[in-house]
């Protein structure tokens, strides 16, 4: 297992040490145990990252040195800061540890940030609190802080507030309240987890950064190895409560000896982890058959709020054209923003487009009458993407998959019914006795698989997927996506996935799409997408995907870093040229005079980009 | 990695649940008084006159206005006219619940069903619907209901049924529209319309169900406004007439002899207070436990 050094008076001091620290919940089913005996230390200019799956207690471990947990949980053992012990001291006196001394960034910096007060005031008001500066100084500081977590135009944003900020900035301004008073130590729970791939791995840079830099030291939780492979120096590695393997990053990451972790490596995706169990005919069976879905130059606008400044409408589609052949599997892929989630929900006429055309098997879904659409949903199903929100929290899992049974088939009695949503929900992997238990009684994998159930139990010829495992743990991802692979090739269907991780798209689909602002980039096979990518903004996508080698990484999310000064350029969409020129590293004149058309590409793919020959000749490096 | 159920997927939830469990039963002492008091008080209003050897309208001259006592079985006293007080505020009782509940049960019917609808379908339906609301809601309603009992003639009970019913039902779909709203941007009313089904199914099937909780905690809200309601136009006359009682009739009577017989006000007025009470402790416990910003 791990070894903890020996505790001698002359050894410095870690800034963090946990010895045997358990937290037991009080609940009425009796005492739960959340952590188990866990020792760790952690150094100043360290970084500690923490990975487990969801349950396995990493941040109770962490919220329980700060104090901050609940009063039905019972904390044993010790923790202490530097010589100070942080367990069983009055919140008075924690206070005093806690944004001062110890900085903490949570998860979603959506709900983490006070919507009504101003980002600066928000940054001001820990140093005002805990140093005792005043406003004014505070202010300065709060400038200086966001310039070094490399806020663009800093003072404009301090007088922002926070919903006017992307999730990315709004992640950055967290960092920055964090870093407000100098703590000694950083704690960041899932900081990347809410954000884009991209985003992600420009914040992950940032905290290498700021490890190098201010010798802090930090302790990043996370489920996903990917996260912490660039930047942690060692890893803990936790179930059920228990940290199972603590050694350097290098050793868990690359040589790992607890079967755990072994087995939570192999089921992470990446893009080295590559296609899952398919068949490799499929993809030349598909291309020969009949097309089912048919998309052509479909927009989408929403209109803008109605004001008296007139707002603009906001263009979410621009001209998107794809076809979806019978048995096929077309992964669309782009950053939150990109319209990808807008082309699925118009392609099922969930939303009504404002120009274009989408038709299914021929005929076109625009003109039909509510209920001809009614009878066409059978042959068209979706799966959501936060697993728990798609399930109707009053209703059992067993009436969730019959629902559309009772629509489409209401002749079946409740017998055959019911037999039915059995085998369904065999088939997904769930035990029959399932079908009576409430949707909050389980994990978010077990949801994500009843909502398959039922999308899948009417037998639909395609199945739409909204990024149907980004918000699950990335060890339940694999089996997610492998499941609905082994539907695919069961039942002949299409399906359209929409993701803004390309690892889970390399995984099932056939051709990928890539969006940007709502317009198409490129569109390629696979194979050819992965291995020879034309389009820049495809290329930045590939190298944003963290992986899980701590030789390469770092590397990588040095890269990164050099692409931040461009996404402040790329924030606000140029009016004319190409969309992504703002982000563009190889940006040239004829860009910014005219939108690229939709050319092919020497290797087959399609691409919109001016430059696309010498991208596909390699005269243009990777970024 | 054999198995439907891995150590990932097992929930890793149980505090959150477990601290409003705590709290709700640390609560539920008040609400547990609260609901046995409505208990009781629901039973005496049901079969409490039966105790009493007189009847709501029976007169008694050789007691007329005496205290509560054990004197000829009048354990609450009587009136001027002699009427025993025990049964009369018993039978006032039985009608101010009877009016709360139905006119709560009218009021939850035509709210919930306006307001799921008017928030579900949105757009101009939306307007239209609420619209009317608003424009109901500035009638003045005492005045509405001054000349309803002109044309129907005071102490109809249907009229004040419908009076209360009218105004009741308002504030109920405004309510019921604001959860609605919510509710339909939830993904799994989208997960309803990808499956394909139609409106008023996932009104009934989704929508509905969903708004029980909110529902509930305001109705046991809602009764004891109305009872004030009924209470207040019977103090002004307009409600229940002589010689039946409501606890609202019996507080004016009593409010006029409040100096010679001080019982005939503190009877029903501790009766009408307890019941409120008990209502209102009821409603907010259920609010708690009920209320997902809670959880």
């Amino acid at each position: 297992m791990h070894s903890t050094p020996p505790r001698t008076e002359e050894a410095p001091a870690a800034v963090l040490q946990i010895a045997q620290l358990g937290v037991i919940f009080a609940t009425a089913q009796g005492d739960v145990p959340a952590v188990q005996d866990v020792s760790l230390r952690v150094e100043r200019g360290e970084c500690l990252g923490v990975v487990g799956e969801s349950g396995a207690g990493k941040t109770q471990l962490f919220l329980a040195t700060l104090g901050l947990l609940p009063a039905t949980a019972r904390v044993s053992g010790s923790a202490t800061l530097g010589r100070e012990p942080l367990i069983g001291r009055p919140q008075k006196e924690l206070d005093r540890f806690r944004g001062a001394r110890i900085g903490l960034i949570f998860q979603d910096p959506m709900t983490s940030l006070t919507p009504h007060l101003r980002v600066g005031e928000q940054i001001a008001e820990p140093i005002v609190r805990h140093c005792g500066a005043s406003w004014s100084q505070a202010r300065r500081k709060a400038l200086a802080l966001l310039d070094r977590v490399h806020v663009p135009d800093a003072a404009c944003r301090l007088r922002q507030y926070p919903h006017e900020l992307s999730g990315g900035m709004r992640q950055r301004v967290m960092i920055a309240i964090a870093l407000a008073c100098d703590p000694q130590l950083l704690i960041a729970d899932e900081p990347t987890t809410a954000l884009d791939v991209t985003v992600q791995a420009r914040i992950l840079a940032l905290f290498a950064e700021l490890k190098r830099e201010a010798g802090m030291a930090m302790v990043l939780i996370t489920h996903d190895f990917g996260a912490v492979a660039g930047v942690a120096d060692r890893v803990a590695v936790m179930q059920s409560g228990r940290i199972v393997e603590l050694d350097t990053a290098a050793a868990v990451l690359t040589s790992p000896r607890h079967e755990y972790t072994r087995a939570l490596l192999e089921r992470t995706l990446t893009l080295d982890s590559g296609a899952g169990p398919r068949s490799p005919a499929a993809a030349e069976t598909a291309a020969g058959s009949q097309i089912a879905l048919a998309v052509t130059s479909l927009s989408v606008k929403y209109p803008g709020r109605r004001s008296w400044r007139g707002g603009g409408a906001l263009h979410a589609l621009h001209d998107v054209s794809l076809e979806l052949r019978a048995g096929e599997a077309l992964g669309v892929v782009g950053e939150s923003g990109s319209g990808k989630s807008t082309l699925a929900r118009a392609a099922l006429q969930l939303i009504r487009p404002s120009g274009g055309r989408v038709s299914w098997m021929g005929r076109p879904l625009s003109g039909l009458s509510s209920r001809e659409l009614k009878r066409l949903r059978r042959d068209m199903q979706m799966v959501f993407q936060d697993p728990l929100a798609s399930l109707d929290p009053r209703m059992t899992v067993g009436a969730i998959v019959a629902e559309p049974l009772q629509v489409h088939e209401p002749q079946l009695d409740a017998g055959a019914r019911e037999r039915q949503v059995i085998r369904m929900l065999t088939r997904v992997g769930l035990a029959p006795q399932m079908a009576g238990r409430y949707p909050h009684e389980l994990s978010g994998g077990q949801c994500q698989r009843i909502g398959i159930a039922r999308a899948m139990i009417l037998g639909p010829r395609l199945l739409v997927c909204d990024e149907p495992v980004s918000a699950l743990d990335a060890s339940v991802q694999a089996q997610i996506l492998d499941l609905l692979a082994s539907l695919k090739s069961e039942h002949g269907m299409s399906i359209l996935l929409v993701s803004h991780n390309l690892a889970v798209v390399r995984r099932i689909c056939d051709r990928v799409l890539v969006l940007y602002r709502g317009r198409m980039m490129e569109l390629a096979d696979s194979r050819t997408l992965f291995s020879a990518p034309v389009h820049p903004y495809t290329r930045e996508l590939l190298e944003a995907v963290p992986v899980i080698d701590p030789r390469v990484q770092p590397r990588r999310l040095a890269l990164a870093r050099l692409g931040e000064s461009r996404d402040a350029r790329g924030e606000h969409p140029p009016s004319a040229g190409c969309a992504f020129r703002g982000r563009c590293p190889h940006a040239i004149e004829p860009c910014a005079a005219r939108e690229p058309a939709w050319e092919v590409a020497p290797g087959g793919s399609r691409v919109a980009c001016h430059r696309f020959r010498e991208l596909a000749d390699g005269i243009l490096g990777p970024l | 990695m054999s198995g439907w159920i891995t150590a990932g997927e097992a929930p890793g939830r149980g505090s959150g649940r477990g601290r409003s469990g705590l709290r709700r039963l640390r609560e539920s002492r008040a609400v547990l008084a609260a609901a046995g008091g409505l208990a009781v008080l629901a039973l005496l209003a049901a079969f409490g006159p039966w105790l009493s050897p007189y009847s709501y309208d029976a007169l008694d001259w050789r007691h007329l206005a005496v205290a509560p006592g054990f004197t000829a079985a009048h354990w609450l006293g009587t009136d001027p006219l002699g009427r025993d007080l025990y049964v009369r505020t018993l039978y006032g009782l039985r009608l101010s619940l009877l009016i709360g509940v139905l006119a709560t049960a009218v009021s939850v019917g035509i709210g919930v069903a306006w307001g799921a609808i008017a928030g579900y379908v949105g757009g101009r339906t939306d307007s239209w619907m609420m619209r009317t609301v608003d424009m109901l809601y500035a009638l003045p309603y005492l005045f509405v209901v001054i000349i309803l009992a002109t044309v129907f003639g005071r102490g109809n009970i249907a009229m004040l049924f419908l009076a209360i019913g009218a105004v009741g039902w308002l504030t109920m779909a405004r309510v019921v529209r604001g959860q609605t709203l919510s509710l339909k941007r939830r993904e799994f009313i989208e997960a309803a319309r990808a499956t394909g089904l139609g409106t008023p199914a996932i009104i009934r099937r989704h929508i509905v169900p969903n708004l029980a909780g909110t529902v509930a905690v305001y109705a046991t809200l809602t009764i004891p406004e109305l009872i004030t309601f009924e209470s207040f136009l019977s103090f002004l006359g307009l409600g229940v007439q002589e010689p039946r009682a409501s606890l609202g009739s019996l507080i004016s009577e009593g409010a006029r002899q409040m100096l010679t017989a001080p019982w005939m006000l503190l009877v029903p007025a501790g009766v009408l207070v307890t019941l409120l009470l008990c209502f209102n402790i009821l409603g907010d416990g259920l609010r708690d436990a009920f209320d997902p910003a809670a959880h």
